[in-house]
């Protein structure tokens, strides 16, 4: 490639050249944006100084280590009102991702579906999953959730219904969960044998305890699929080099369901059930109404676009893939596994993990029903009781902005693993 | 011999296609009975459909519309279907609707929203529709400046003055690009409008205001609400944030590092943040960011906030637009030896912006949707409203109604928007399917 640099006549360097001269341009438009945004920044930080000055408020976080006062109803830890605010807002932050956790789960298995189904070559199906689709997009989030909670608050029976001989509402599978208008009263895994509980951190904020026993059964479920792994490698080998394949299907459904069956039982594992005592449920696990309603609506506000992002998906991959599938003697099933749907995941993927994204930042929306979450302790209560408005919506933001960036990185981290190697 | 032959020599006459696969019976068979299981998909459909209807028809349309408050709804249904469950009190809607649309904005000056609402259909119109006179676009450049003024009154003069510093800025870039240079009128220009509006703005509105007085009732932004506020701030996040993303989305592709750093710390703070957050910021530290004693208008720091985050989902759409276009076309510009701002205008810009109108539509939905959240910052959207529609002792109670009337507004116009993205789509595709 040949170029021509217009070589100066005047070797003489003029004030003029900063402007007129692509050689210094970039330069000075560099130095000019560097400096007009520290000017930019100065001047706020040092209103902020100023303002924060004559309120008599000066940066400082020790209020995080008074007591909070507050009751967080909600809650994975154990937690009173004595506790700190700093202990309110890591418990708030789990609620945070409890929600986001559930949500994501929730909205991933629906969203497939209505997404599969709007493709269903049965008209009235596609129809009614279009009407979903288009009736949850189009409405605001903030009305599905104070929607949801209106219906949980207002239409679902009171626990005294429950009472009498002839109640007007009863529990539901087996006897079990009961779903009344103060939420969802669920069963709880209980173990008479117990092994206690590790205390983490002493008596900080950030205190937690670990379940020895789930600890117990996480790891020997992880050592049956390991061992289930080592079977069917074996079987693999022995298949490739005799032609016969063993039977494995035994041994594995051996391997996966008797050690963990023996662990539940030496620990003693029943379930507790919750039961009418009073004017309320007693025992289990109790889903307050705020959770439940944040939960399904921003599951089903988020399926929606996962709906569509899978069904663009599965369109994007060209009819020929599946014809040439077929035409190698494929079943339907197998075309949609092997074929169809390991290069529409490429396609689904990066913005289905941005929806999840959305769906965490959603969450936020607690605070207009009253869960507990991140928003609704440090940016709420916190906020209100303590008065410290920079330092609160500061560290909430960066506290978002920390579980936006792990996503991403996530994110890029699949992009990268899955990208086409092209030649 | 000759009369026999192997091969049919004419034609058959064409037949009928079967009863069972042709018109309406056919289409059945085709696409709700093929097989079992489809069969079994189709029944539970129109089960669920039987469902939900037997459900929601009578709320619609079995309901109390005159009523004073829910208790006499309540009255009027047991008298006249023995329940009170299952029917809706429209009532609610024909006393409030006006509220749930203007907010508290003064009844006698509804015209002004009104008005303001039809001028923004006539000032989009060219932009959205080729068949629309070019005149109009006369009235999409003085938009900007009518809506303040009719929405929150005063003189006229202020924003007369205010769009002068453009038209300033204008002369100046044309008079000084043929001594100076673009980039150096540029800057003078720019310098010149800000000058305008620090110190020139104010006594000349304040002489002309004297002279001719042309104003309207200046209004508070607290009567401010309901479905107007909602379109107000989506209005107003859409106009800026489009020309904003544009520049953070060339800033973020730009060879520049620092403006580039600049850019893509802008991007991933405002996209990694809820808007909630970025409401409270407006709403708490706003204030607290400027000079001492400088305290504007709520709605107004609102209006900045949404921008700001609209302008990050913005840019982020856009870029995925010029990463999208192939190298060819920017050598292609350069080759014919236009500047970088004139092969953007010119070749990238039209191009790139019409790649990404699907996910500029959607953000521009999302933004609308998003307003909503002004509720939780006390504002009175409709949303807002309901809160103190039930504070009323008449209405204490009643949610569906409030509910379903607003989600019905926000369904029409977003699915609105996003009709009209998939005709401008069709309207824009220059290859061949």
């Amino acid at each position: 490639m040949t170029t021509f640099i217009d070589s100066p006549k005047d070797p003489t360097f003029r004030l003029s050249m900063l402007i007129y001269d692509t050689r210094y341009r970039s330069l000075t438009i560099q130095c000019v944006a560097l400096i007009g945004f520290m000017l930019i920044a100065g001047w706020l930080v040092n209103n902020t100084l100023v303002n924060l000055q004559t309120l008599g408020k000066p940066v400082d976080f020790d209020f995080f280590r008074d007591p909070a006062s507050y009751d967080i109803n909600q809650r994975l830890l154990e937690y009173t009102s004595r506790d700190t605010h700093l202990r309110a807002s890591f418990l708030g932050l789990l609620n945070t991702l409890l929600v986001a956790v559930l949500g994501c789960v929730t909205a991933t298995v629906v969203g497939v579906l209505v997404g599969v189904l709007r493709l269903s070559r049965n008209w009235l199906v596609a129809r009614i999953m279009t009407v979903y689709v288009e009736m949850f997009r189009n409405v605001p989030v903030l009305l599905w959730i104070l929607l949801a909670l209106a219906i949980l608050i207002e239409s679902l029976p009171r626990p005294a219904d429950f009472r009498g001989d002839d109640p007007a509402a009863s529990m539901i599978v087996f006897e079990s969960v009961a779903i009344t208008n103060r939420g969802a009263y669920i069963p709880e895994a209980l173990f008479s044998r117990s092994l206690g509980d590790v205390h983490l951190f002493g008596d900080s904020s950030v205190r937690f305890d670990v379940s020895l026993d789930l600890l117990l059964i996480l790891a020997v479920f992880l050592a049956s699929v390991y061992a289930v792994r080592w079977n069917l490698n074996r079987a693999k080998l022995i298949q490739e080099r005799t032609g016969d394949r063993p039977v494995t299907w035994h041994v594995t459904t051996g391997l996966l369901v008797v050690p963990t069956l023996a662990v539940l039982m030496a620990l003693g594992f029943h379930l507790g059930y919750p039961e009418l005592k009073g004017f309320n449920f007693r025992g289990g696990t109790h889903l307050r109404n705020s959770l439940i309603a944040l939960w399904l609506s921003l599951s089903l506000y988020t399926a929606a676009f996962i709906a569509e992002i899978v069904r663009g998906g599965i369109l994007a991959i060209s009819k020929g893939q599946a014809e040439a599938a077929g035409a190698l003697g494929l079943r339907p099933n197998r075309i949609m596994s092997l074929v169809i749907l390991p290069q529409a995941l490429r396609v689904i993927i990066p913005p289905l993990i941005s929806q999840f994204l959305n769906l965490t930042k959603n969450s936020s929306l607690a605070i207009a029903v009253g869960y507990m979450d991140l928003t609704g302790t440090l940016g709420g209560i916190t906020l209100n009781q303590t008065g410290r408005e920079l330092e609160c919506v500061l560290l909430l933001m960066l506290v978002y902005l920390s579980i936006s960036l792990c996503i991403s990185a996530v994110m890029n981290w699949y992009n990268k693993s899955v990208k086409l190697v092209e030649r | 011999m000759s009369e026999m032959s192997f091969v049919r020599s004419d034609m058959l006459p064409e037949q009928a296609p079967p009863p069972a696969s042709a018109g309406p019976v056919g289409w059945l068979r085709e696409n709700l009975f093929s097989n079992w299981q489809n069969t079994v998909l189709t029944v539970v459909s129109v089960a669920f459909i039987y469902y939900i209807l037997a459900g929601l028809f009578p709320w619609i349309f079995q309901s109390v519309w005159v009523a004073d408050s829910l208790s006499e709804c309540r009255e009027i249904m047991k008298a006249a279907w023995g329940s009170t469950h299952g029917h809706a009190c429209w009532s609610v809607i024909r006393e409030r609707w006006l509220q749930l649309l203007f907010g508290f904005y003064p009844s006698e000056l509804y015209w002004r929203p009104i008005l303001a609402f039809i001028l923004l259909l006539l000032a989009v119109a060219p932009v959205l529709f080729p068949e629309v006179p070019k005149r109009l676009f006369y009235l999409t450049a003085a938009y900007p400046f009518l809506l303040p003024w009719l929405m929150w009154g005063g003189t006229i003069w202020v924003f007369a003055a205010v769009a002068a510093g453009f038209a300033v800025g204008w002369i100046a870039y044309r008079l000084l690009e043929p001594k100076a240079g673009s980039l150096g009128a540029f800057i003078s220009a720019v310098l010149l409008s800000i000058i305008w509006w620090l110190y020139i703005v104010d006594p000349v509105s304040d002489v002309l205001q004297g002279v001719i007085p042309i104003g309207l009732t200046a209004l508070e932004s607290r009567v401010f609400g309901g479905f107007m506020l909602s379109i107000l701030i989506g209005v107003v996040a859409i106009g800026c944030s489009l020309p904003l993303g544009i520049c953070l989305a060339l800033g973020r592709q730009s060879d520049l590092l620092v403006v580039k750093a600049l850019c893509v710390g802008f991007i991933e703070f405002i996209r990694g943040v809820p808007l909630i957050t970025l409401l409270f910021v407006a709403s708490t530290l706003l204030n607290i960011f400027l000079p001492p004693g400088t305290d504007f208008d709520i709605i107004l720091r609102v209006m900045i906030m949404v921008t700001l985050f609209a302008a990050a989902y913005m840019a982020e759409v856009i870029r995925g637009g010029l990463a999208a276009l192939p190298t060819g076309q920017y050598e292609g510009a350069d080759s014919l030896g236009l500047d970088y701002w004139q092969s953007q205008r010119l070749v990238i810009m039209p191009q790139a912006l019409k790649i990404s109108i699907p996910g500029i539509v959607s953000t521009f939905i999302g933004i609308f949707k998003d307003t909503t959240l002004v509720s939780i910052i006390a504002l009175l959207d409709p949303i807002g409203l309901t809160n103190s529609i039930r504070a009323d002792t008449a209405w204490n109670g009643i949610y569906w109604e409030l509910f379903a009337f607003i989600a019905l507004l926000f369904f029409i116009f977003c699915f609105g928007m996003s009709r009209y993205s998939m005709y401008l789509e069709r309207r824009l595709r220059t290859d061949h399917h």
